[in-house]
């Protein structure tokens, strides 16, 4: 099955966990407008896998900015516009519940 | 004797008072109320304050006026919650004790998370309305203000009130085309949120209006920083928008006392249960109102609601039955419009703002999603209803959890 098909939730993240691998990370980035994923994406990312498996909620960009070593400026310019809904979505998190 | 200890004597913490002090006996438990300040201000009357509409004098009482007759009440500032001991260390030396604790500290607004707004431009051409202060001096200004470019700008969700800020360019709207100079304003909404309000359905109705009042509307605007010289806002992206007037909402973060504590979260809000208002970390610590985490709007209506659950639950916590009651993340809001009239919402966690009247099906008086002066005119009443009913936990007609009667969906 190609990342397209993958079943998404009604704001278009994917709709089971299990779905998710580096590639389909690297294909969500491409829908997203991304042209590849660095080491510092790759970070982000990381943490915020690891985030929401300790807490349940893919983290705000204040706490990214907080405790990934990513700092908010370099946030916006690795995913442009919403680097916190952005980067749940590529991590294959549902959107963070902060965002409201 | 037992112990109950409330923290901050705001909207949340005096109605937590009030009702208290009716439901636990008097001769099983005392109660303390701490807070720093004697002044009450009625929060949602400062937006109408920039306008003329109300005045200084229209949102002050003395937080006394409203506690019960013999209550406990400890004027001081909070050093910290120490929750392993059960006690509280104030900033006048005292420690309080408590078998209970109700943490309504409240939240405010943090202009100095965002660099260059707190700079030589503040309070000369940089207002917020969320204080008393701000809300009085962006009135002196707009007296003399001969227009230009007004931008209101969101800096980080989440916000108290959060359709405030859209209320506000509405009533920007009426007041500078009733001063005849409307065509001389250029009014811009700029908000981090992908449309005109949090929830789908209503962000799309109160999107329309500004459309119709020509109000220029920027959504995923990130601020960054303010450049005071050039006069203008900045993202994070490095998009400018420049200004004349900036009116900000700062970001918003709870009491600096439950950072001490390590009790919050990276704003400071402390980690609730959504359903039961009992604190995630400790089972004799309950939290109420725009102190807790909740993904629930931060507003005096919510807080209200919140309320009825929290005595609920906090009686069966002290008889150590299950906590049954469940706080369904019920809002009931009122937004100006302007031109006298106004919009009504009602909404939950899980339900969006629907069409419909309220709080009587199919009668009424008011209507949800629609613009009509009646709206208005609660909102209008509604003060009234705050300083004689509200804060003192006497019932409104309105349950605590949302309903479905009358709305279309």
């Amino acid at each position: 099955m190609t990342t397209a098909e993958l079943q998404r939730d009604a704001d278009g993240h994917l709709a089971n966990r299990a779905d998710w691998n580096e590639q389909v990370a690297r294909d969500i980035a491409i829908e997203e407008g991304l042209e590849a994923l660095t080491d510092r994406h790759w970070l982000v990312i990381n943490f915020m896998r690891k985030e929401f498996d300790a807490r349940g909620d893919a983290p705000s960009i204040r706490k990214l900015t907080k405790e990934s070593g990513v700092d908010t400026k370099e946030l916006y310019a690795l995913f442009p516009k919403g680097p916190a809904k952005k980067a749940a979505k590529i991590a294959g998190l549902p959107k963070p519940k902060g965002c409201i | 004797m037992k112990k109950l200890l409330i923290l901050g004597a705001g909207t949340a913490g005096t109605m937590m008072l009030n009702k208290l002090s009716t439901a636990l006996d008097a001769r099983e438990w005392q109660i303390t109320i701490v807070d720093e300040f004697e002044t009450h201000y009625y929060q949602p009357g400062f937006l109408f304050i920039p306008f003329g509409i109300y005045s200084r004098r229209d949102v002050v009482k003395p937080k006394r006026d409203f506690f019960p007759p013999g209550s406990s009440v400890v004027m001081s500032g909070i050093d910290r919650i120490d929750a392993a001991e059960n006690r509280v260390l104030l900033s006048n030396g005292m420690v309080l004790g408590y078998d209970f604790l109700i943490i309504a500290t409240g939240a405010k607004i943090r202009p100095d998370q965002t660099e260059g707004l707190q700079d030589a431009e503040w309070r000369k051409s940089i207002f917020d309305f969320y204080t008393i202060e701000g809300a009085c001096a962006l009135a002196d200004f707009f007296k003399r203000w001969e227009g230009g470019r007004l931008v209101v700008n969101v800096a980080e969700m989440p916000i108290k009130c959060p359709v405030a800020p859209l209320e506000f360019v509405f009533l920007a709207d009426w007041y500078f085309t009733e001063r005849g100079m409307r065509d001389k304003v250029d009014i811009h909404f700029v908000t981090p949120l992908p449309g005109a309000f949090t929830k789908p359905k209503a962000s799309s109705i109160l999107g329309d209006f500004l459309d119709r009042k020509n109000i220029r509307l920027t959504t995923e605007f990130a601020i960054g920083r303010v450049e005071n010289a050039s006069k203008s806002i900045v993202s994070w992206d490095e998009i400018e928008i420049p200004f004349d007037v900036l009116v900000t909402i700062p970001t918003n973060m709870g009491d600096e006392a439950i950072e001490r504590s390590g009790l919050g979260d990276e704003l400071h809000f402390v980690p609730t249960d959504k359903h039961t208002l009992r604190s995630e970390a400790h089972e004799n610590i309950f939290v109420i109102g725009d102190a807790t985490n909740l993904p629930s709007s931060k507003a005096g209506s919510v807080a209200h609601f919140q309320a009825d659950i929290l005595t609920e639950n906090l009686l069966a916590a002290i008889e150590d039955r299950p906590l049954r009651a469940s706080f369904d993340g019920h809002a009931n809001c009122f937004i100006e419009s302007g031109f006298g009239k106004g919009v009504l919402i009602d909404f939950n966690y899980d339900t969006e703002p629907l069409p419909g009247k309220f709080p009587l099906p199919g009668v009424g008086p008011f209507s949800l999603l629609e613009e009509t002066k009646m709206n208005h005119y609660g909102k209008i009443m509604f003060r009234w209803m705050y300083w004689n009913f509200l804060l003192k936990g006497l019932e409104l007609p309105i349950e605590s959890n949302m309903s479905m009667a009358g709305k279309r969906w």
